[in-house]
């Protein structure tokens, strides 16, 4: 499965009891009434808990965690930085 | 309505005698015709919001046939029991006090609570103290997150961010103490056969800053088309002891004080109530950033504060939900 039909596979089971209908990668979680801000934590904690991935406060933004292909965007970013600091630490 | 250059505080400007007098009429009559009960139970915190609401009951229907009730608890801030009896002897009504620290403990509030901390901090121990606090709205744009702060015996205080599971959990936790308040009034509202009061403002009421089937719960709630402000015009009225009346508005529910700014709101009262106000009467937002001092983009992030509130406590106040709709008339 990949990074996207990961996070989509999150939303539909933990928010949308599993029914996909009308949910397309670009939906706005919030303004469709999708999750709600209590949602956003716990789409914040998945974030941390499957991709190992520290989310910052300045990072908790409509642009990182707004939809599904702005989730992807915001994991594959974070650990693209992850890999470089990495190189950077092994040089 | 139209309010446009000259928009300041003084909108919420109301003429104290008449607004009593009317919210009297209005508790009389609804007390006579649709709740049917002698009397009015009322949960007293020490805060503007239950001694005003306790206040115009008395005036209402008579000191005699008014309740007041202290609920204190090991968290409690200390002025909480001094304010709430000063307002009572004002008045001159009846108080009873049921300490609900012996309650707490029974449904396991105060270990459910301590354990749901350590998930964070786990040396979080007896002699700490801790609150939530929400980020700031105008200071940080995105979404809203909680803080968890803790103040140990050294009176060292530490801020961490709340993850998902044990923030649900603290507030679960917490939310038994206004249960548990509310339960007790009902208990002397049913022996004394009167009605419960609940004391949200406007502010509370619109933006769901209650617990529901907790400090939501009442058969009558008085002031909860006052914004805030016009309760506190109303107290200088009343005679709410100077002492309340200066009092910042708290929570009292967490062990460290906590203003209601920094838990739920996102300005203080007076700028909220304007922004609340400005929202139902479609002030403009370059009135309301002039009169609050704030930038455009400042009240507008209030603004979409006050609609994402407003949207995700909605279920707050509803009824439980029916699949069919069942018509009382046709059941007489």
């Amino acid at each position: 499965m990949s990074l996207q039909e990961d996070i989509r596979s999150f939303i539909v089971d933990n928010f949308l009891f599993g029914d996909e209908g009308g949910l397309s990668n670009d939906s706005s979680f919030v303004k469709e009434g999708i999750v709600d801000s209590t949602g956003i934590l716990q789409l914040v904690a998945f974030i941390q808990e499957q991709y190992m991935i520290a989310v910052e406060d300045d990072e908790l933004i409509p642009e990182n965690l707004d939809s599904v292909s702005k989730v992807t965007a915001f994991i594959k970013e974070k650990k693209r930085m992850i890999a470089a600091d990495r190189a950077t630490a092994d040089i | 309505m139209s309010v446009t250059g000259d928009f300041s505080k003084e909108v919420l400007r109301l003429d104290p005698e008449m607004e009593a007098g009317r919210i009297c009429s209005r508790i009389r009559e609804l007390m006579l015709t649709r709740l049917k009960k002698r009397g009015m139970v009322i949960g007293l915190s020490g805060g503007i919001d239950s001694s005003v609401t306790a206040a115009l009951a008395a005036k209402a229907l008579g000191k005699e046939r008014v309740l007041g009730l202290e609920m204190p608890e090991r968290h409690s801030a200390l002025e909480t029991r001094q304010l709430s009896s000063m307002v009572a002897a004002t008045l001159g009504i009846e108080t009873v006090v049921e300490d609900i620290s012996g309650i707490l403990e029974s449904v396991g509030f105060y270990s459910r609570y301590d354990k749901a901390v350590r998930m964070v901090v786990p040396e979080y121990d007896e002699g700490w103290k801790s609150k939530i606090v929400i980020s700031g709205v105008i200071e940080r744009p995105g979404f809203a997150s909680f803080y968890l702060v803790t103040q140990d015996r050294n009176a060292a205080i530490s801020t961490i961010r709340l993850p998902f599971k044990p923030y649900l959990e603290i507030v679960a936790a917490t939310n038994f103490k206004q249960r548990i308040r509310k339960m007790l009034e009902y208990y002397h509202a049913d022996r004394l056969n009167f009605a419960v009061a609940g004391t949200p403002n406007r502010l509370e009421y619109d933006q769901g800053f209650f617990v529901k089937l907790g400090d939501g719960a009442a058969d009558i709630k008085p002031i909860a088309h006052l914004y805030k402000s016009q309760v506190y015009q109303l107290a200088g009225y009343l005679g709410i002891p100077e002492e309340i009346q200066k009092r910042e508005p708290t929570t009292d529910t967490y062990s460290l004080s906590q203003g209601q700014d920094e838990f739920y709101f996102s300005l203080p009262y007076e700028k909220m109530d304007l922004c609340l106000f400005a929202i139902n009467n479609q002030v403009p937002i370059g009135s309301v950033a002039a009169a609050l001092g704030l930038k455009q983009e400042q009240v507008q992030m209030v603004f979409n504060d006050i609609e994402v509130k407003r949207s995700t406590t909605r279920y707050l106040h509803l009824q439980p939900l029916l699949v069919d709709d069942i018509a009382w008339e046709n059941s007489k």
